[in-house]
């Protein structure tokens, strides 16, 4: 019978070999689900894998989605090391950019570019404002933050609805549930021409860095660890309770609105009901797949980024639904979680009874 | 036709006041009971030390199962078994990794959320626009025929009172049979369960399985009987709040009832007041129930000690037979 084993200690080699094998696994089920449908499982594979890296627009592409979910997986990497389950990202997502839309409305023909900094640190004031109600009611109240994070999440389209399809609807819009355009002056400046790559994927580098820095070189990120993988030890040490899961929910509220504002005032160009994208979501899973690491979280976006366009071609080139990157999503994450078993124990072939 | 909890809303703008009061009770027992279906299923779970946070996931697969069901055989039974089946089929995914692989609760529940919600949508998207064959109203005899209370009570899905006789049942189960007395130690002390000689893991994945099948019955019921169509997400957070309820209700089966009609209420209320003509907008009406999660679930926190005492001592904690 095979029987799991506890590993004297944990195994370095498959605390890295799992993502690895979990995509396998992802791949080889997405065959499977290609043959399924009857489609040829080579060109899906090839929508997913080949198409989103064959080009320098591709690339550039690739880029463009890689960044929102790399910062705001970043933001949730600092969360859930420190043991607080933020799975609201995508409400923060929202309310950073209605923050940040309502500041780029005020802009007029005579504004300076300036206006692009206050966009962003609106975004991100309004991603912690909507985090911070969570930390708040988990504070006071010992409200349990999964839950009020994520019913923050339908709240924040309900607030981005309210915005929408009342004050703020385009007057000249023919009445569709969108406000005017910003002004060109309130868009995020791009690398380069050709390209619709932003300053934010900088702004993600500088952001990988730091919290690289922050988990791993400073007193204050290991504290924050400290308190997620040892409760009491934290306790004992003297370390807050309190300070390290506001500063947790803040850290990825802020992260999870700047992105908002970098959308919206990016390749949006307005607020429209359609502003939430599930990426508040799907970062959750970029996390886990990159080991909670900075560096892991680069790679772990870029996967799920090509997840995304794969997706896209897959619905406009061989008429699958679009969701079919939700499947994969949802299949890398199990893979994943199933795969780490391998991390702490392994696999023993033992006859007769234990 | 539009319906608002199986209620035509035409018909609710027909009658008079009293009349709409009847309609609104009629609704909120229908709401309250997709909610106490799914509440009672994760009951099962948490009694046994077990979080699923796959709810809303698994119940969206459970509503596009029970769709497609309904669809293909014309049968509203066929469409409740094949959501059952979808429930306890991601439950058996979802309690092999937690359980024998003993993975992250949290994660995997999440996971299972999040999977769900593709995948309900990649398959449902061929049933965006299919019908269902006529949706039968249900009366009892005579005693529907009573003026206003009859509307209020007696013209309900079988569900409706089903889940009523569940839940007598499942006080019964829990708390004054062997078995029940078992599968709670289960979650209070899974290490005396097993000194005993209880399979700890065997009794929790049962109960995880069983818990997916009420989850997949909560969803089965929203496609077919309370709003009866497929659209992507239909289950609107309803999987997250009835997580919620375990919580409000200090996990006890007639709270969770109790609980679950009051949430239910508050989801009619919005379509109520909307129809009285108060100039509220929209939007914070519908956010009215996600709201009203938030402030009770902070009212009932605020002891933790009271929770503590509640809540089933292993909840959320792996067990590893270490024999």
């Amino acid at each position: 019978m095979l029987k799991l084993e506890r590993r004297p200690e944990a195994s370095e080699r498959w605390r890295y070999g799992s993502p690895l094998l979990a995509l396998l696994i992802t791949v080889a089920l997405g065959i499977g689900l290609f043959v399924l449908l009857g489609k040829d499982p080579v060109r899906g594979l090839q929508m997913f894998f080949w198409e989103p890296l064959k080009s320098a627009y591709a690339l550039g592409e690739l880029m463009v989605k890689a960044t929102p979910l790399l910062i705001i997986a970043l933001g949730l990497a600092v969360c859930f090391r420190s043991n607080v389950w933020n799975i609201g990202a995508e409400g923060q997502f929202v309310i950073g950019a209605v923050a940040a839309g309502g500041v780029a409305l005020l802009a007029d023909k005579e504004t300076g570019r300036w206006i692009v900094v206050a966009v962003i640190l609106a975004g991100v004031a309004g991603g912690m404002f909507w985090a911070a109600i969570t930390a708040w009611l988990k504070d006071k109240f010992h409200a349990n933050e999964i839950l009020v994070s994520l019913m923050l999440v339908y709240v924040a389209d309900m607030v981005l609805g309210y915005l929408v399809y009342g004050p703020w609807k385009d007057p000249a819009g023919y009445n569709f549930p969108q406000t005017k355009s910003f002004e060109a002056v309130t868009q995020i400046p791009r690398l380069m021409s050709g390209s619709r790559v932003s300053v934010g994927l900088i702004l993600a580098l500088v952001g990988v860095a730091a919290v690289w820095v922050f988990l791993f070189r400073t007193r204050s990120g290991f504290v924050q660890q400290v308190g997620g993988l040892a409760p009491s030890a934290a306790r004992y040490a003297g370390f807050s309770s309190r300070k390290a899961l506001w500063l947790a929910l803040l850290t990825s509220g802020g992260a999870a609105g700047l992105t908002g504002a970098l959308e919206v005032a990016g390749p949006i160009g307005q607020l429209t009901p359609y502003i939430p994208s599930g990426y508040g979501f799907a970062a959750i899973i970029v996390a886990y797949v990159g080991r909670l690491h900075p560096v892991g979280i680069v790679f772990s976006a870029v996967l799920m980024s090509m997840f995304y366009i794969g997706g896209e071609l897959a619905q406009s080139r061989m008429g699958l639904p679009k969701s079919i990157t939700g499947v994969f999503q949802g299949l890398l994450l199990f893979s994943l979680l199933a795969c780490d078993t391998l991390v702490a124990y392994r696999l023993r072939w033992q006859s007769g009874r234990a | 036709m539009r319906h608002i909890g199986g209620i035509p809303i035409a018909l609710a703008e027909r009658e008079g006041l009293m009349e709409s009061y009847a309609l609104l009770i009629a609704a909120t027992l229908n709401a309250g009971t997709v909610l106490a279906i799914a509440a009672l299923g994760l009951l099962i779970n948490e009694k046994v030390g077990v979080v699923n946070l796959g709810a809303e996931g698994m119940m969206l697969c459970a509503a596009i199962a029970g769709f497609a069901a309904v669809v293909h055989t014309g049968s509203d039974l066929a469409g409740f078994l094949a959501g059952m089946g979808a429930g306890a089929l991601l439950g058996a995914i979802f309690g092999v990794m937690v359980i024998y692989l003993g993975t992250n609760q949290y994660a995997t529940g999440l996971a299972l959320s999040l999977f769900g919600v593709g995948f309900s949508a990649f398959v449902g998207i061929s049933y965006v626009q299919e019908k269902l064959p006529p949706r039968t109203q249900f009366e009892i005899p005579f005693l529907a025929d009573i003026p206003l209370v009859g509307a209020a009570f007696f013209k309900q899905h079988p569900l409706v009172y089903g889940v009523i006789a569940y839940v007598l049942a499942l006080i019964w189960f829990l708390y004054k049979t062997r078995t029940g007395l078992v599968l709670r130690s289960v979650g209070e002390s899974p290490e005396s369960a097993h000194a005993l000689g209880y399979s700890v893991r065997r009794i929790r994945f049962l109960a995880v399985m069983v818990g997916g099948a009420l989850c997949g019955l909560s969803g089965a019921y929203i496609s077919v009987v309370y709003t009866p169509l497929w659209v992507e997400g239909m289950v609107a957070g309803k999987g997250w709040i009835a997580l919620a309820l375990t919580t409000f209700a200090t996990w006890r089966p007639a709270r969770i009832l109790l609980g679950a009609y009051l949430f239910g209420g508050v989801t009619m209320l919005q379509f109520h007041l909307q129809g009285l003509g108060v100039q509220v907008p929209s939007q914070f009406l519908s956010a009215l129930p996600y709201l009203a999660t938030i402030v009770v679930l902070a009212l009932i926190s605020r002891n933790p000690a009271w929770i503590r005492v509640n809540m089933p001592a292993s909840l959320g904690k792996p067990f590893h037979p270490s024999s």
